[in-house]
């Protein structure tokens, strides 16, 4: 396969001698600076085998400074089911000498370190991996030209990794061209050139280096509908559009910010609105004014902003007024690590606020989920006319997937708000049945207009004082959200049905405890996962599944707390007090690696199989023979 | 703002309309001491809404904690009771959520001025169609007698028990310089004026605001008495500008001048009393979306939501 415009290079371009090695999947790093353009190397790549039917995972740092500093992006790419980030590089690209100091550990034995030779010196005869020098800031001078400097070497980068695992160069092309098309046709043309430079780098210097990735099993993928290819919060924003909302409102703060972005920009042409507030606490009231008029709205934030929507909670909770809330958390508390992954804001959304407050909480397990919970979420909030939270993290938020596209036309929900007559005998809060309000600009049969209110009240929504009705109206806010829990599904549950170990995972830690769980499978352990998108409520019939393993390891990024338990830990200690249950945390800003929780499992359970696993390091992909 | 496509078709009337009075807008009895200014403020608000007839279910009556507050429970329409300080931005909500509503919103000094400051600001700032009576009794009452924001130096409280010692926030600035496109003063003890004000806020297309002297009998009593004749006090009006061309006329406010509007807001306790300001040309935040859209859709040529959607995706293969 050679690029279209390939410009004829000496000994450059032609077939590789060897034919290519077959490989699975293969995890690329990029490091760098923040201003090199390396994300949008990972971007091309990830759309690239979105197109191309593979599956793709990226995980990136951004700095939380606003310009500037070391950045890496990692990408891993392969074919079927793409679980992780992956732990370790199978090749390493850097940039420069600090990209090479600070990232050459995470490069697997065997793996390919690619390096700038005009800014890196690498530890000479460091035989563990194999080297290559690439002159790539001159190379890129080189093929540019120009006064644009250095600028396109992550385009030239690009057209080497093309090279190395034979991707499709006429789609690359394509999407280099989608994505520079706007500007002015010389931005193309040097991309493009950047490209060719890179692909074209002559192929003897690269030891042979040349892989292709497994065929893809069309059988797996029966959809029959294209793949696409977004971050989470992107999928989190397109969900509620399917799920009709049209309304929301809210205030910028990292990770969340981008999904107010997203509506804002989208609402409009959907008939809707999104209005950016002077605070999360306005943020909230006036989304929650938006459910008021029967359109069920969306706001959002992370962590702090949540702690500031507290009050307006427990209103809506009061006045059980429908609303989705958004929290993508990052690392904790304060202003903490606002560009890290933390799952420590679970206790906050379930318990976080004054009063008895019965919430839901559901959680994404990747980026494809991030767009149905988001529908879930609107479902649960419509039909039970309560608060739900999502919450989703930095690390769902920042990296993208492929995944195919939503049965849309099945999906579609209608966004019309419901302003019908109410009959003579309409209450808002009736005792025997779950809160349906009239909204505003609804005539009410008996003449008795209603009222929303915090103060607890009577079933017309009047407020009293009577112990009696706040005992009854409590249990009516309880016993909705006991009847939500009792109609959730089972959750997922991999591996083996019972044995020595049951892995327990909320939120983004659902990929990686899935491949941990294969690796403690292999090592002759018996054992299972669990995974929990609801949360809280949690279904029913965990009781029976955790009776059937020995241990109950629940692996979750936050801390272990006062007592040893990470925060579902301790939730599902209370709930089942079920001594087998033990927690693996950590609060290192970064995913679980598979090796973590792997040895976090072997902590709790006695195994020498595991534990002389847990030594053996990972050969790379890339490897020669 | 409401879209064609985001509210189902009203179903028809249950029974022809009749007259709004007095009667039919008449909910719980009040919670309010006896002798409260509140009463005269509830009492015409009800002839406002028997002079303006809207459509009984499009009324929302709106408000935060405090005494004045409870308004709500008090008139028989759509409505609800809010948390501390945040009823305007749960209002915006209610007044871009549905454009064909007339929302008010009741509270007082502290709600106002004190915890949701900020959202008056904000609110003011975006122009949100709706209108916003602040009850001022210069003390906190639900609470038993703290400092508010508009106590006067000197004023003796639970909080302040030698006598409140910060600068209180003069109101009328305040307003001002929130952006509000109208701003009016009036006095629990002048139901006709009342009921003007409040009736100009309500037809004003924009952010209307409307402080009301309101003295708490209980905690505060004889606060405004300088502006009562029948207790010695003077009744300032303010007079406005009819341009008529005569001399007289030329001393006379004019109620689109933000500048006179400041002169007067800086005028000796206890200043005056009617429209200090109006402005009718500033687009309303409810028109500046509603445009949003209507720009948003031609683009799109009137694509539906399945469209749109699948539109999207397809870009990000």
């Amino acid at each position: 396969m050679v690029s279209p415009n390939t410009p004829e290079t000496p000994g450059g371009a032609a077939a590789p001698s060897a034919a290519p090695r077959s490989i699975h999947d293969v995890v690329i790093r990029l490091a760098g600076n923040s201003q090199d353009g390396i994300q949008s190397v990972g971007g091309f790549l990830a759309r690239l085998a979105g197109r191309s039917d593979q599956d793709v995972m990226t995980y990136m740092t951004i700095p939380s400074t606003i310009s500037g500093g070391p950045s890496i992006f990692q990408v891993r790419m392969g074919t079927g089911d793409i679980l992780s980030s992956g732990d370790r590089a199978d090749m390493l690209v850097a940039f420069y000498q600090h990209s090479y100091d600070a990232h050459i550990s995470s490069l697997r034995p065997g793996g390919v370190l690619l390096y700038d030779s005009d800014h890196v010196t690498p530890v000479e005869g460091d035989n563990r991996f194999t080297q290559i020098a690439v002159p790539i800031t001159s190379g890129t001078v080189e093929a540019v030209g120009g006064a644009g400097k250095d600028k396109g070497k992550n385009i030239y980068i690009l057209g080497l990794i093309a090279r190395v695992f034979d991707l499709d160069v006429q789609k690359l092309a394509a999407l280099i061209k989608e994505r520079f098309g706007g500007k002015n046709e010389d931005i193309v043309r040097n991309a493009m050139l950047a490209f060719d430079a890179g692909y074209a780098w002559p192929q003897n210097n690269l030891h042979d280096l040349f892989y292709r990735f497994e065929a893809i099993d069309l059988a797996t993928r029966a959809s029959g509908r294209p793949q696409v290819t977004m971050d989470g919060n992107q999928a989190l924003a397109y969900g509620l559009l399917a799920a009709g909302v049209r309304h929301g409102a809210g205030y910028p703060i990292t990770p969340w910010s981008s999904i107010m972005e997203t509506l804002r920009t989208e609402l409009p042409k959907y008939g809707g609105l999104f209005v950016q507030c002077e605070d999360e606490i306005a943020a909230i009231s006036t989304a929650i004014g938006f459910s008021y008029t029967g359109h069920l709205a969306i706001t959002g934030s992370a962590g702090p902003g949540l702690s500031l929507k507290m009050e307006a909670l427990g209103w809506a909770t009061m006045a059980e007024m429908p609303l989705i809330v958004v929290n993508v958390q990052r690392g904790g508390p304060s202003t903490g690590m606002p560009t890290n992954v933390e799952q420590s804001d679970l206790l906050q959304a379930i318990y976080g606020s004054h009063g008895d407050t019965p919430r839901v909480v559901l959680s994404p397990k990747n980026v494809e989920d991030c767009f149905y919970i988001a529908m879930d979420a609107c479902r649960i909030a419509r039909t039970y006319s309560t608060p739900v939270i999502i919450l989703s993290d930095m690390a769902l938020a920042s990296r993208i997937e492929a995944f195919d596209e939503p049965d849309f036309p099945k999906l579609m929900v209608d966004p019309k708000a419901d302003l019908s007559d109410r009959g003579a005998d309409f209450k808002p809060y009736p005792l025997d049945a779950i809160t349906r309000h009239a909204p505003p600009g609804s005539k009410i049969g008996s003449g008795k207009y209603p009222t929303v209110t915090g103060l607890e009240h009577d079933e017309l929504g009047h407020p009293t004082g009577s112990s009696k009705l706040h005992t009854q109206m409590t249990a009516k806010r309880r016993e909705k959200i006991k009847k939500l829990g009792a109609s959730l599904p089972s959750p997922e549950l991999n591996g083996d049905s019972s044995g020595e170990v049951l892995l327990v995972t909320w939120g983004s830690t659902w990929g990686p405890a899935l491949e941990a769980l294969k690796r403690i499978n292999t090592a002759g352990v018996t054992g299972g996962h669990l995974h929990l998108r609801h949360i809280h409520p949690l279904p029913d019939g965990l009781d029976d599944i955790f009776n059937r393993y020995r241990k109950i390891v629940v692996a979750e990024i936050n801390d272990e707390g006062l007592y040893g338990f990470g925060q579902l830990a301790m939730m599902l200690r209370a709930r089942y007090a079920n001594p087998a249950i033990v927690s693996v945390t950590k609060t290192d800003g970064l995913t679980f690696k598979i090796s973590e929780i792997v040895a976090g499992v072997a902590r709790h359970i006695e195994s020498a199989q595991l534990d002389a696993s847990l030594g053996v390091a990972q050969p790379s992909a890339l490897a020669k023979n | 703002m409401s879209s064609p496509t985001l509210v189902s078709p009203p179903t028809p009337a249950i029974t022809t309309a009749v007259p709004l009075t007095k009667k039919i807008l008449t909910a719980d009895h009040p919670t309010w001491c006896p002798g409260c200014g509140d009463f005269a403020v509830l009492a015409s608000f009800y002839r406002v809404l028997e002079k303006l007839q809207y459509p009984h279910e499009k009324i929302v009556t709106f408000a935060g904690i405090g005494c004045s507050s409870r308004f709500p429970y008090f008139v028989n329409t759509h409505g609800g009771h809010y948390i501390h300080g945040r009823a305007l931005p749960f209002a915006a909500g209610i007044s871009l959520g549905n454009d064909d509503l007339h929302v008010f919103v009741f509270g007082g000094d502290g709600d106002g001025f004190s915890i949701g400051g900020n959202h008056l600001v904000h609110t003011a700032r975006k122009n949100v169609n709706l209108t916003y009576v602040i009850m001022d009794n210069s003390v906190y009452g639900l609470t038993k007698k703290q400092t508010s924001p508009t106590s006067p130096i000197g004023f003796k409280t639970k909080t302040d028990p030698t006598g409140a010692i910060d600068q209180p926030i003069n109101p009328m600035r305040t307003l001002l310089n929130t952006g509000a496109t109208f701003v009016a003063r009036s006095h629990a003890t002048q139901v006709n004026h009342m009921v003007e004000m409040m009736t100009r806020a309500a037809k004003h297309p924009g952010f209307s605001v409307v402080e009301i002297l309101s003295e708490c009998v209980e905690f505060y009593a004889g606060a405004f008495d300088s502006s009562i004749p029948r207790k010695g006090g003077t009744w300032s009006l303010i007079q406005e500008k009819k341009n008529d061309g005569t001399p007289e006329d030329a001393d006379r406010h004019d109620v689109t001048d933000e500048v006179a509007a400041f002169k007067l807001a800086g005028q000796a306790w206890p200043g005056s009393f009617g429209v200090f300001y109006e402005n009718n040309v500033r687009k309303t935040k409810n028109v500046l979306e509603a445009e949003l859209v209507t720009k948003a859709r031609e683009r799109t040529k009137n694509a539906t939501d399945l469209q749109l959607l699948q539109a999207t995706f397809a870009k990000m293969r």
